[in-house]
Formats: C-alpha cells, sequence, structure tokens
C-alpha cells in the first residue's frame, strides 16, 4: 500500500457553496476541517447561478415557510420528501439571515430589509398569485455567496486542498466510511486523507450531455465514487431542461428574454407556443417549454440545415430594449451562435440545466441505503449535500431559487451533524489493509493501457460519443425506443470506457490523465439516468414519456435507487409525512 | 494582430513555446466555474495550440487568476483591461 496518509476530524470534497457552508460550521466549531476542490473555490460551478436564494422573508408582501413548502412539494411534481422540504423552507430565513450578517452584499429596500423578487412556482397563499421570494445580489448572487463563504472559511482556518481530485471513498469491512484517496494534481501523488467523517459536495454531472449550461468541471465525481463503493444513486431519471440554451454551445440565455418579449419561432416563422400554450405562450413553465419545442423540432420543423433547433426572435424590440435591458445576451448571440440578435433570431435548444437526483441521503445530509431490510439505513461517516445529494427536496423538478437554498440550508444542517458526530466518536477507525487499492488500480488501468498504445480508447471521443448518445437518447422527449436502444449504446460506451488509455505518463499536472478519471464518473452517472429513466413508465416532473404521457402515482409514487453492480434497480417510498404539519397529498399540476 | 503578423509587439522577445508541465497547468486552470468562460479558453487553447511565449503566459496567468465574472466581463467586451499588458492578449481571446 504505501501511501501517504494526512488524518482529519472531517474531510469535505467539494469547495462550492454546499461544501463551504458545511466546512464553515465545522471550522467554526474548532475541528480540523479539510476541503478537496478540484479547482481554486471560488470557481465552483456556483459561481454561475444568478437568480437568487428563495427564503419566506415577506419583505415585499406577506409571505411564510408554509407557503413555500407547499410550492417546493407541488414543484417536484409530489416526488419531494416532506420532512426534508418542511425542514428546508422553515430554516430559510435563517440561513439568509445568517449570510446577511456573514457579509453577503444581497439587494436592498429603501427601508434597508433584503430586497426580494419574484420568480416562476413561488407563490402566495397556495398558488393564488406570485410572491417575491428571491433574494439576490444583482445577478451575480452565487459569485457573491461564495466569496462570502470563502472569506469565512478562510478566517475560521479551514484548510483547503486546491487542485486535489478525489478518487475514491474508503470503506472498511463494516462499510463505514473512513476517507477518500486523492490525487494532487501538481504533483500526480496520491493519498489517502482519513476522517472521521467524509462529506461530499461535488456538484451535478450536467456534462454527461452534450447540451448542458454547465460548465466543463461538472463531471459528477462524488456520484462515480458513490456508486463505485457499492451505495446506490436515487432518482438519476430526474434532470431538468432549461428551454433557451444557445444551439451548439449551451450557454444559458435568461428567461428575462422572454419577459421582455423575446418569442421562439420554427422554420415556418410560426410562433408555435401560441399552439401550446394559448394564455401564458413563450412564457410557460420550463418544462412545458422545453417539451413543445422539442415536439416541433421531432416533426421536422426545427431550424437550420439539420432542423435541429428553433429561434429565438427578439430583434423586434429594438436594439435600445436590448443593448439595455439585455446587454449580456446580446454578447452572448455574437459569441456562442455568432449571430447580431438585433437583426437577427437565435438558434436555441432544450439544455440539461440540473439534476435532481443523486447521492440518498436524509435531511440531516447522512448518506442513507437500503440495508437488512430497511431502505435508509445510515452509512455511518458518509455525508453529501448539494446538487450531488438527494435529499429529496426537488423531487421530479426543481423550483428556481431552491438550490442555492439547499446548498445553505443542507451545508449548514449537516455541519452541525459531524460535529455531533465528532463529539460522540473520539478514535478515527483505523484505515483497512485495502484502503487504497480501488483508485490505484483505476491509476494502473490507465497507465497500463496506454502503454499498449494503439489498442486504447481517447478519453475525448469516448467523452463525446457518450454525450451524443444520452443527448439523443435520453433528451426532453423519452419513449421506450429511445430509451431501449440508449441502454444499449450507453452499456457498449461503458465497455470502450474501460479501455481508455493515456498517452502522457508524466506526473505533474497530468490533465489527461485527470480528464480519463472524470470520464470514469460520467459513465457511472449516464448509465444510472438511462437505466432508471427507461424503467420508469410515467411522465412526472421533468422525466416526459411519449409512451406514457400521464403522471402514475398508483405504480410510480416512489423513489428509484440504481444499483452499479448488475444495473440494477429498486425502489423506496417517498416520504409523504412532514416534520409538525399535515402531509399534502398528490394533486394534478396545472398552471 | 500586429502589424508584424505576430501577435506580440515589434521589439518584444519572439515567442517560444512553453514546456509542457506550464502548458498542462495552464490548460487546468482554464477550467472555469462559468460556461462561457470555459467556451472562450477553449477556443484559445486549440488556436494556440501550446505555441506562446513567456509574456503571453505572464498575462494569461494574470487573467487566469481573476474571477469568474471579471473575466466574462473582460471576454464579452462589457469592461476593458486597466493593464495595458493584457490588453493584446485580451483582444486575442475575444476573437477566438
Ligand atoms: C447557469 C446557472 C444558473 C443557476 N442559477 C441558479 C439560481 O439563480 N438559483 C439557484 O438556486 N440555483 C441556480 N443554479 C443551480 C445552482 O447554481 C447549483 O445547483 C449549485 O450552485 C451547485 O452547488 P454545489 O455546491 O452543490 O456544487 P458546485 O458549486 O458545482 O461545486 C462543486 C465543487 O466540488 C468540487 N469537486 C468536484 N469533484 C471533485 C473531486 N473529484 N475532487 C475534489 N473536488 C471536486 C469542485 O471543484 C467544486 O468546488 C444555476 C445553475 C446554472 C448552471
Amino acid at each position: 500500500m504505501g501511501l501517504p496518509v494526512r488524518k482529519f476530524d472531517a474531510l469535505v470534497v467539494g469547495a462550492g457553496g454546499a461544501g463551504m457552508r458545511a466546512s464553515l460550521q465545522l471550522a467554526e466549531a474548532g475541528l480540523s476541517v479539510a476541503v478537496l476542490s478540484k479547482v481554486f473555490p471560488t470557481r465552483s460551478h456556483t459561481v454561475a447561478a444568478q437568480g437568487g436564494i428563495g427564503a419566506s422573508l415577506g419583505n415585499m408582501s406577506d409571505d411564510n415557510w408554509y407557503w413555500h413548502m407547499f410550492d417546493t412539494v407541488k414543484g417536484s411534481d409530489y416526488l419531494g420528501d416532506q420532512d426534508a422540504i418542511e425542514f428546508m423552507c422553515r430554516e430559510a430565513p435563517k440561513v439568509v439571515y445568517e449570510l446577511e450578517h456573514f457579509g453577503m452584499p444581497f439587494d436592498r429596500n429603501a427601508d434597508g430589509t433584503i430586497y426580494q423578487r419574484p420568480f416562476g412556482g413561488h407563490s402566495a397563499n397556495f398558488g393564488e398569485k406570485p410572491v417575491a421570494r428571491a433574494c439576490a445580489a444583482a445577478d451575480r448572487t452565487g459569485h457573491a455567496l461564495l466569496h462570502t463563504l470563502y472569506q469565512r472559511n478562510i478566517r475560521a482556518r479551514t484548510q483547503f486542498f486546491v487542485e486535489w481530485m478525489a478518487l475514491d471513498l474508503i470503506r472498511d469491512a463494516d462499510g463505514d466510511v473512513l476517507g477518500v484517496t486523492a490525487l494532487e494534481i501538481e504533483t500526480g501523488e496520491v493519498w489517502m486523507l482519513q476522517a472521521k467523517t467524509t462529506l461530499f459536495a461535488t456538484g451535478g454531472a450536467g456534462r454527461i450531455f452534450a447540451a448542458s449550461t454547465n460548465a466543463f468541471i461538472n463531471t459528477g465525481d462524488g456520484l462515480g465514487m458513490t456508486a463505485r463503493a457499492g451505495l446506490p444513486l436515487e432518482d438519476m431519471e430526474f434532470w431538468q431542461f432549461h428551454p433557451t440554451g444557445v444551439a451548439g454551445a449551451g450557454v444559458l440565455i435568461t428567461e428575462g428574454v422572454r419577459g421582455e418579449g423575446g418569442i421562439l419561432l420554427n422554420c415556418n416563422g410560426e410562433r408555435f407556443m401560441e399552439r401550446y400554450a394559448p394564455t401564458l405562450k413563450d412564457l410557460a413553465p420550463r418544462d412545458f417549454v422545453s417539451r413543445s419545442m422539442d415536439q416541433e423540432i421531432k416533426e421536422g420543423r426545427g431550424c437550420g440545415p439539420d432542423k435541429d433547433y428553433v429561434l429565438l426572435k427578439l430583434d423586434h424590440l429594438g436594439p435600445e430594449v436590448i443593448l439595455k435591458r439585455l446587454p449580456s445576451i446580446h454578447e452572448i448571440a455574437v459569441k456562442f451562435a455568432n449571430v447580431d440578435c438585433t437583426r437577427e433570431p437565435i438558434p436555441v435548444v432544450p439544455t440539461i440545466h440540473y439534476q435532481m437526483g443523486g447521492i440518498p441521503t436524509n435531511y440531516h445530509g447522512q448518506v442513507v441505503a437500503p440495508r437488512d431490510g430497511d431502505p435508509e439505513a445510515v452509512v455511518s461517516g458518509f455525508y453529501a449535500i448539494g446538487e450531488c445529494a438527494c435529499v429529496s427536496v426537488h423531487g421530479a423538478n426543481r423550483l428556481g431559487t431552491n438550490s442555492l437554498l439547499d446548498l445553505l440550508v443542507f451545508g449548514r444542517a449537516a455541519g452541525n451533524h459531524i460535529v455531533d458526530f465528532h463529539q460522540r466518536n473520539k478514535e478515527h477507525k483505523p484505515l483497512p489493509r485495502d484502503a487504497a487499492d480501488l483508485a490505484l488500480s483505476r491509476l494502473a488501468r490507465l497507465d497500463g493501457a496506454a502503454a499498449a498504445r494503439g489498442a486504447g480508447e481517447q478519453t475525448q471521443d469516448v467523452g463525446n460519443a457518450l454525450r451524443r448518445t444520452m443527448q439523443a437518447h435520453c433528451g426532453v422527449f423519452r419513449n421506450d425506443e429511445l430509451l431501449t436502444s440508449g441502454v444499449s449504446k450507453v452499456m457498449e460506451i461503458a465497455e470502450q470506457v474501460r479501455r481508455i488509455a493515456i498517452g502522457d505518463k508524466s506526473k505533474v499536472f497530468n490533465t489527461a490523465r485527470v480528464e480519463a478519471l472524470e470520464v470514469e464518473n460520467l459513465i457511472e452517472v449516464a448509465q444510472a439516468t438511462i437505466v432508471s429513466a427507461q424503467a420508469r413508465q410515467e411522465s412526472r416532473g421533468a422525466h416526459a414519456r411519449s409512451d406514457f404521457d400521464q403522471r402514475d402515482d398508483a405504480n410510480w409514487h416512489k423513489h428509484t435507487l440504481w444499483h452499479r453492480a448488475g444495473n440494477r434497480l429498486s425502489y423506496k417510498p417517498v416520504h409523504m409525512k412532514p416534520l409538525t404539519v399535515d402531509s399534502f397529498p398528490p394533486k394534478a399540476r396545472t398552471f | 494582430m500586429m502589424e508584424n503578423g505576430s501577435s506580440f509587439p515589434a521589439g518584444a522577445k519572439e515567442p517560444a513555446v512553453i514546456d509542457e508541465r506550464s502548458w498542462a497547468r495552464l490548460r487546468w486552470r482554464c477550467r472555469r466555474g462559468m460556461l462561457e468562460n470555459d467556451i472562450v479558453l477553449a477556443r484559445y487553447l486549440d488556436k494556440t495550440a501550446g505555441a506562446i511565449g513567456e509574456q503571453e503566459l505572464a498575462a494569461l496567468d494574470q487573467l487566469l487568476d481573476m474571477n469568474d465574472n471579471e473575466l466574462w466581463d473582460l471576454l464579452s467586451g462589457r469592461t476593458e483591461p486597466s493593464d495595458e499588458k493584457l490588453q493584446c492578449l485580451v483582444r486575442q481571446l475575444r476573437s477566438a
């Protein structure tokens, strides 16, 4: 074995909003905390979030956590766990005020209170009228959040391990998690990082799709490591699409464009949303607009040489409005679509935006998995929060602004729970002899394959094949034929992943190695996604099947668990019982 | 581009190819939190394919130390670099 070991009270993998909120709680309680990140903490993907953080502060008009809870349950298409949702909505004002106290530069009202803006799906009085619930720092909320948390963490003496990549979990014979193996990217050294508790906050895996609004870094490493450690992944068939990503690039065009009067056109120049949603038209909910766009494309009314996108027209708004109110859109259109949107429309496609599923946890952030008849037995020493986790507050569909909230609430809650664990468990458990075997064998395979160069697959080619397959077979509209053939293709690609060879065997900053390791994580997430999607014979939230176009509560009101061994699925009940209030039973989701 | 056809001002030292390690390090630091920056930087890296000189490397390092919003403001032309040394590089990135 012989790998160098470092020992901490607590280990956090991921330095986005979720990881840094948790590590702050730990460091302030006096624990020795190591936070690993593939990139500098403030360059985590949380930086891209613009819209805001949802909390029922009631600063603009009447609001309360119970209304927020109702919206979240309904938004989730009744797949969200109601205990976790109640917990999140109740804690929301607290975590926002805490953040204010940490120095987060929120936008303010004239009276000094935090300004709040309205956001899709958030309502007052159980859907009666829209309510302003999003707390933002201009259009740079994620950026402000990361900087605020980073500064506080430095003050609290959190130790950051920047440009370190966690490779695999270390579990002992009892199944307890004792740390991770990790690669120091700069030197190529592999370490064992030992801790009483390990928390994953590694973000989403949006890069399994060809059209994605996610940065390149979002490769689902936490999910890959969890699956390889023999633990299941929950509800992976549920992925949110944003209707307007720039075709070919993925870069997000905000809903604000349609809010200002931008419209979607097919190849006949028809404003097709009038047909699908006569009242709300282009401003119908995200999943609905995405499905309508996909329908147009499938029925041959897409635009361009391959008829594979639709057009977002806004030139009729006039250059003044565009340049004044939507300045970044003009730049994005020029740079990524090569069009001047004051004169021509922008090619757009529904684009992957957010992963609702993930590592199964309870609302303390503890990872849970089936054991001895208990569908949710705690995995000792292991926690997960943020986009990589499935707690499940978003269920089948996430409401805007609820993700940043999720990071903060469960980051804090998991932090508190870990402090408690630390106090009750004085000693570190010994590392098993085979602690590093899994990671080392993966590294050896990459290099070994490289030795037999010529026979191996190229990381880039395999990654691209995977992304194209997922896009074509597991996109907005799904049916059995597409999904079933997609499953076999993904399985073939999984075989290719096992044959990836890297020519470059140097140790220092070997990014080829890092990228190959990332593809090994992507393939786990892709298998979980398409196998879970193929099996779920209903349409719920973001999972839309043309062959089963209704929600089917009698048969499918349950969470999916995908197990890597044998690509097997099992199911577990949705938590319908909130902590203190009455349950919200499933109702038809109308808008 | 400068009149002499290179991206470096006349009289500056000719660009040399940087060593493999610096190139790898650079590539990794071009992984950003925002897709917009990822794409522009990836296009630039593909175009230069490692053929960049010491000065350009120093300028890039300086740019990559910025936070993602600041960087995107520069790349999208919303702001101009205050540091003269960055201007040439920012121009190249914008046209990438
Ligand atoms: C364009 C865009 C706009 C959005 N706007 C909003 C919004 O307005 N409101 C809202 O609520 N949500 C929004 N979202 C969603 C929200 O931003 C994300 O869900 C959230 O930021 C994820 O945070 P995280 O902390 O879980 O992960 P991330 O911020 O993605 O951080 C992941 C961390 O894990 C590290 N990491 C990953 N793998 C490894 C590894 N193997 N080893 C070591 N470190 C690793 C990374 O380096 C990084 O530090 C938006 C998303 C996008 C794409």
